[in-house]
């Protein structure tokens, strides 16, 4: 993007040469086989990755979310698994701690997770809450100076391979009487229930957390009793931006491998290329493409400004807005894009030879993942009609 | 105009429906995540006598009409596409030899439409997919054989197959599709061998082979028809294939649509059932729009190719719209079950995975256009 700074622009390369030299070589068969990258984690701590929006001093690399959508994308086009097990970890747990955590808890549980020794996750979703999400029943009970926990989260990205959980439960009657805890592996009545089959982002495992009696200390909830969801909104306004990356890396593989094999591919004595059935869809696929990368970096560098506290920067409410466009268009736009490029390609884009079948499915995902397309033209509705008239 | 189903088509669609949900539909997702295909179900739908439909009794078929053979298909493919394109594969390989086919030919099509053989088509190579014509495996005469060599790509249960319908050059490069000719292939033919078998995004059940030809020598009188006649065979057989796989398309795309319908009136988000919100509910009804228009579509290419009228353009017609149709409505459903639609724990994803298929195969949706194209202007000069 044309506002990209010098760092923005070294991020994206040294990502860049990451996703080609770690994640390349494996993805293929660790989507076949559904299994887990573990080993790229310690690789992104030394980039600085992990961290990626964690302030200096608690040992990140200071970047904000411009940063971390240009990883998002970059990790993306190559393996879409790995970079949703990333988004999970650095930015709906690690993300979360170092906002929200207090310097003890932060000393606690950041360093292991900077470095990828340890996994993290976030527990948000049940199976009867999904895109109701306040309407989940998880219950901590205080105990003296502990809580303690019963109920499951479903849906959890990392859950059958994490060690740290930002979770959220009810420790009230209110429908906003949300209060995090950090949920360690290991820990007494947590367990983790069955692993998903998925139809894509196969090597990010995605599994159940069940909690039976499951004693916390007092010292590993975060934030105050109850206050947890201006926070919770807050992330995920940065969760969907940062989503909309993963599509356009998506996206951007699928036109380049279509655009490539338009070039290389004859039938009837000339390129596919040259007919215009494929220029359409191309030209089609480039135009929604650049017009969704746009919203989303617009939507990046606003939430940016915002967090800084910037004169004139949008309002919460109009980056919540800005945010949910951006993820509704580029899910989208990754999916179709994905299947035209299938179609393309013909028999080829459905086979495994070619990386465009894969794509697809993984893009599909980000229809449904950090809020459906529904909830989001709810949420934009709400911020065009006001409250009053949205739920007349 | 009738839009209501005979007698014949309600028995077959209440008997196809029981095997498919009974039988069919518990072993899929397992058989699907193996790539099991079990020639076993084929024997039975022979039994049930699906797997001849439209060809005459004389042969072994059931001597019904594509009216009949639609909705078999489509409710095989409401429990698997990949069982509904094995019948449809195997139907092709009947339909071309009772039509073109010798009498002794004509004797493989008792054995296909029992269900007790397979039948496969190979029609496309490496380098010519959409562009069938230029196609490069030779079959050159030796006084009463032909001695085949190539690599024939993407043919369905080419390791199941029992009869192959293989299309190769007898002509020179320069005749393109006028130097092509059919000829039938039996199993275990030395120098016939398997090549690779793709792994590929869905359908995993109907296995996709490569054949490779080396120095396979065949008498000649397994040529189907005359020397050059073979693209024609094909092109013809590719038009009442693309009625086939219409069929599957509205089976594939009625199954999950009764899916996410079930789904919308059971889960509840917010204190209602999802489906009462119009953004779900309006899915619903698009799809079912979708739906009913696409079917009529295919129910007419059928019902003119039963009349003996052309019918090559209401075929690509109906095979644009049905498996375009397929890949919106189970693409919504996915998203109508939300998370639960992405898992293996219901079968819409599988259904979004095998429709995608559907806009490929019996020619990309981009040569339905040129057809219909085509025929529009042509029509119109």
């Amino acid at each position: 993007m044309w506002f990209f700074s010098d760092e923005h622009r070294m991020i994206q390369e040294t990502v860049r040469q990451f996703a080609q030299t770690t994640l390349a070589p494996r993805i293929e068969e660790l989507d076949e086989h559904e299994g887990f990258h573990r080993e790229a984690f310690p690789k992104m701590g030394e980039l600085g990755l992990l961290g990626i929006t964690v302030p200096e001093a608690d040992g990140g690399a200071g970047q904000g979310a411009v940063s971390a959508t240009i990883a998002m994308e970059e990790m993306a086009a190559v393996d879409a698994s790995t970079t949703l097990s990333y988004l999970a970890h650095a930015i709906l747990c690690v993300n979360q701690i170092a906002r929200n955590g207090t310097p003890e808890q932060k000393q606690r549980f950041l360093p292991k997770l900077l470095s990828g020794e340890h996994i993290g996750g976030m527990g948000m979703s049940e199976p009867e809450a999904g895109s109701d999400a306040l309407g989940m029943k998880t219950r901590a009970t205080r105990d003296g100076s502990s809580y303690i926990l019963n109920g499951a989260k479903t849906w959890i990205t990392n859950g059958p391979v994490g060690e740290t959980f930002y979770c959220y439960a009810k420790t009230g009657e209110g429908k906003k009487d949300v209060s995090t805890f950090v949920i360690e592996k290991g820990t007494a009545g947590f367990s983790v229930g069955k692993k998903f089959k998925k139809m894509g982002m196969r090597a990010s495992p995605t599994g159940e957390l069940v909690f039976d009696q499951c004693k916390i200390p007092e010292l590993n909830r975060i934030g105050a009793e109850g206050s947890s969801i201006a926070a919770m909104m807050r992330n995920l306004d940065l969760e969907r931006i940062t989503i909309a990356g993963m599509s356009l890396g998506m996206a951007r593989s699928a036109i380049e491998a279509a655009t490539q094999y338009s070039k290389e591919r004859k039938q009837f004595g000339k390129p596919i290329g040259a007919f215009q059935q494929i220029q359409e869809r191309l030209a089609e696929a480039s135009a929604w493409y650049e017009a969704c990368r746009a919203l989303t970096y617009n939507s990046a560098y606003a939430f940016d400004l915002s967090q800084a506290g910037a004169p004139g920067a949008p309002s919460t409410r109009e980056i919540s807005a800005l945010a949910a466009r951006a993820k509704l268009q580029a899910a989208q736009m990754a999916t179709q894009v994905g299947l035209d490029a299938i179609q393309i390609l013909g028999g080829y884009g459905y086979t495994r030879e070619f990386p465009v079948e894969r794509q697809m499915r993984d893009a599909k995902l980000i229809e449904i993942g950090a809020g459906t397309n529904e909830v989001l033209r709810l949420i934009i509705a709400r911020q065009m009609l006001g409250d009053e008239v949205a739920n007349a | 105009m009738n839009f209501q189903p005979s007698e014949m088509q309600t028995e077959l669609t209440d008997l196809t429906r029981k095997f498919a949900r009974e039988k069919l539909f518990p072993l899929i997702e397992e058989d699907e995540n193996e790539g099991r295909f079990r020639t076993e179900i084929i024997e039975e739908l022979g039994q049930l006598g699906l797997t001849g439909i439209p060809v005459g009794e004389a042969y072994g078929g059931a001597g019904l009409g594509y009216s009949e053979y639609v909705p078999v298909l489509e409710e095989i493919a409401g429990a698997s596409a990949s069982y509904a394109i094995s019948v449809a594969v195997t139907g092709l390989a009947q339909v071309i030899l009772e039509k073109f086919g010798t009498d002794a030919q004509k004797q493989h099509i008792a054995r296909l439409a029992s269900g007790q053989a397979i039948g496969a088509f190979s029609l496309s190579e490496a380098g010519s997919g959409s562009d069938a014509g230029a196609l490069r495996t030779t079959a050159k005469r030796e006084g009463d054989h032909y001695v085949l060599n190539g690599t024939k790509l993407w043919t369905t249960q080419g390791d199941s197959a029992d009869v192959i319908l293989l299309m190769a050059r007898t002509g020179s490069q320069a005749d393109g599709p006028k130097g092509v000719s059919t000829f039938l292939i039996e199993k275990g033919t030395p120098g016939l061998k398997l090549g690779k078998r793709e792994k590929k995004m869905g359908c995993h059940i109907s296995h996709t082979l490569e054949l490779i030809l080396e120095n396979v020598r065949i008498p000649a009188s397994m040529r189907v028809a005359g020397e050059g006649e073979g693209f024609k065979i094909a092109m013809t057989a590719l038009d009442s294939g693309r009625i086939t796989i219409a069929a599957v398309a509205l089976g594939v795309a009625k199954a999950a649509m009764d899916v996410a319908i079930s789904h919308a009136g059971q889960r509840e988000q917010f204190g209602k059932p999802i489906g009462e919100y119009q953004g779900v509910s309006f899915l619903l009804a698009d799809m079912a729009v979708q739906y009913e228009a696409a079917k009529l579509l295919v129910q007419k290419a059928a019902w003119l190719k039963d009349a003996g009228q052309p019918f090559s353009t209401e075929a690509a017609m109906a095979k644009l719209a049905a498996t375009d149709m397929a890949m919106k409505v189970t693409t919504d459903a996915v998203q109508v079950l939300g998370g639960s639609g992405y898992t293996q724990d219901f079968p819409v994803e599988r259904y979004m995975r095998e429709a995608k298929v559907l806009q490929i195969v019996e020619g990309t949706n981009q040569i339905q256009r040129l057809v219909i194209g085509r025929s529009l202007l042509r029509s119109s000069s």
